[in-house]
């Protein structure tokens, strides 16, 4: 059997009363501590879909493996206990405190109430929550609070699977980016097995190990990473639906550090003129960066070489803006168009590294 | 002659309300008793109302029209009614009682339990409770201060409408007042004193009962 934590087959939904299904024979598997993001328009039957697995509905046929067991298997509400759960409208308890509402799956599961006030505080720790919150209600908290309060809910007796439905629907777009970002670094350190409910592509993108495209009816149009459904989506719909800027999206998934970087018209402090003349003609610039060792002094321009011999005393200018490897190759393309020089520096920490241009750039989305 | 008889006798005999101390607060006891027995066998009554309208949604339109026409029945009309049944007495005066309570009751509980937010209900499902556990836990809890704003309308209602069983021979402050009116000649000191203890009565019950809201849903303060 493959290392699938949720498995659907054949899962189909019709509502009582309607014409055709709200999800029909749907198949797919979340990889073991993966993130899978179900996407498309409304009507997709991506909520339908997420809850089937923990049986908020039941699917009109079908099988749904959770852990390599059925989830018809036990009842529904011992079900639900080891599976974390969080919706858009987050629903906190109105009338617990923020520590009764993070404790709720422990004490429905009968731990002793130390136990519960230990894990209490460490998922406020790891939510990134001020500890002085706990004695709170919810309605004293803002949004982006609430939200990471039912994160740490849905955490709580530490579920190997954790379902989101829309979950940053409600907030702000700087909160829903922070939010998206934390979730991120959150999911490296517990590695839980998430599916992410979304109709915001660009989330799905971001967030997603894989994305799961549905079309109307609960129909699978693709699923596969990111970066293949970018490159190669299966058919117009999915084409459609990615919408434009597709190489900038995908640009936006690669990370610097995996490019291949130029070595740029480089020269030590102390080299004459005519290297540096040679480096420029190199690499048919006006300029050229000066290197102490592996650190990037600076630059300097063809004009400032006039009358000297030496590069000695002449003045380095600052690099204003470089990139480092864990930015995006979008981030890198941003840095280029903005540049006089057309060009992004690529600097980890105090080590120089290369540079990128628009031709380097676009040969790696062509690979 | 009666006039000048009237005029010996002044509006407050203050004599009076010491002589009958004993009885005044015997009659006030009597009154919450009274009330107490209305409100709990309303509250039984609307409790196992709401809980069908809640299980089966359909009945709530037809529960709500008729204790909403119980409610608009005069209580003397309903006593005439009731007392071929159930004679002149405590029975005749609780049915009354507990019939004008059933409306109120019966639409807060309702609405108060339906009005529990979805995202709420969703997340406790989610988390796993089952919907024993949840009503208790969760949706009873949320619905408590329109739950117990509704007990506050029935018990001013009923603590009003008691002074009237004093008709049916029952005690009660209406007791004093029946009796201030049966005199031949006009006793003003207790119909005053039924009428400002029923009041008063009222009054301290409805804060009573406001505190206890206070007290048993701490969530609400701060909130507008």
């Amino acid at each position: 059997m493959s290392d699938a934590m949720i498995r659907l087959e054949h899962v189909s939904k019709r509502f009582p009363g309607a014409e055709s299904p709200a999800v029909g024979d749907l198949g797919f598997e979340v990889p073991r501590g993966s993130i899978v993001t179900l996407v498309g328009p409304s009507g997709c039957g991506k909520t339908t879909t997420l809850k089937m697995i923990n049986r908020i509905i039941e699917p009109t046929s079908g099988t749904i493996w959770v852990d390599g067991v059925e989830a018809t298997a036990s009842e529904p509400h011992q079900l639900r206990r080891s599976i974390g759960y969080v919706i858009q409208q987050i629903g906190l308890f109105p009338h617990r405190t923020i520590a009764q509402n993070i404790g709720t799956v422990p004490e429905l599961l009968g731990w002793d109430d130390g136990r519960i006030a230990d894990r209490i505080n460490e998922l406020t720790d790891l939510v990134g929550l001020d500890r002085e919150l706990l004695a709170r209600y919810p309605s004293e908290l803002s949004g982006g609070q609430q939200q990471r309060v039912g994160v740490a809910r849905a955490l709580a007796a530490d579920p190997p699977v954790l379902l989101m439905d829309e979950p940053f629907g409600a907030v702000d777009p700087i909160v829903r980016s922070r939010l998206q970002e934390e979730l991120l670094l959150l999911q490296d350190k517990v590695r839980k097995t998430i599916v992410f409910v979304t109709h915001d592509i660009d989330e799905a993108i971001r967030l997603g190990d894989q994305i799961c495209i549905l079309n109307v009816g609960g129909v699978l149009e693709q699923i596969g990473s990111p970066e293949d459904v970018l490159r190669d989506p299966a058919n117009e719909f999915v084409d459609d639906f990615i919408g434009g800027e597709r190489g900038l999206k995908r640009l936006g998934l690669m990370p610097v550090g995996d490019a291949d970087l130029e070595r740029g018209p480089m020269v030590g402090p102390t080299d004459n003129v005519d290297s540096a003349r040679a480096a420029m003609a190199q690499y048919g610039t006006t300029w050229v960066g000066v290197l102490d060792g592996e650190r990037l002094i600076g630059w300097i321009g063809e004009q400032d070489l006039e009358g000297r011999t030496t590069l000695a005393g002449i003045d380095v200018k600052p690099i204003q803006r470089s990139v480092a490897p864990s930015d995006s190759l979008r981030a890198a393309l941003d840095l280029v168009v903005r540049s006089n020089e057309r060009v992004a520096i690529v600097v980890d920490e105090e080590r120089y590294l290369g540079t990128l241009d628009l031709e380097s750039i676009a040969r790696e989305i062509t690979e | 002659m009666t006039l000048a008889q009237a005029e010996t006798r002044p509006l407050m005999d203050w004599d009076w309300v010491w002589r009958n101390l004993d009885d005044i607060w015997a009659q006030t006891v009597e009154h919450l008793v009274l009330t107490g027995i209305a409100i709990g066998v309303g509250l039984l009554v609307s409790l196992t109302l709401a809980a069908a309208a809640l299980r089966w949604r359909h009945l709530y339109a037809p529960i709500a029209s008729v204790s909403g026409i119980l409610y608009t029945i005069p209580s003397l009309a309903v006593f005439a009614f009731l007392a071929p049944f159930t004679g002149l007495g405590l029975l005749t005066a609780e049915v009354a009682l507990v019939s004008y309570t059933v409306l109120i009751l019966v639409r807060n509980i309702y609405t108060g339990i339906t009005g529990v937010p979805a995202g709420v209900i969703e997340a406790a499902d989610g988390m796993g409770y089952r919907p024993v556990k949840r009503f208790f836990q969760i949706e009873l809890p949320l619905a408590a201060p329109v739950i117990i704003a509704g007990i506050r309308i029935a018990s001013v209602t009923v603590i009003g409408l008691v002074t009237v069983t004093s008709l049916l021979g029952l005690g009660g402050l209406g007791f004093f007042i029946l009796d201030g009116l049966r005199r031949s000649i006009l006793f003003p000191t207790e119909i005053i004193i039924g009428t400002v203890l029923s009041a008063v009565l009222a009054a301290v019950v409805d804060l009573g009962l406001l505190g206890i809201e206070r007290l048993i849903t701490p969530w609400q303060r701060g909130r507008a």
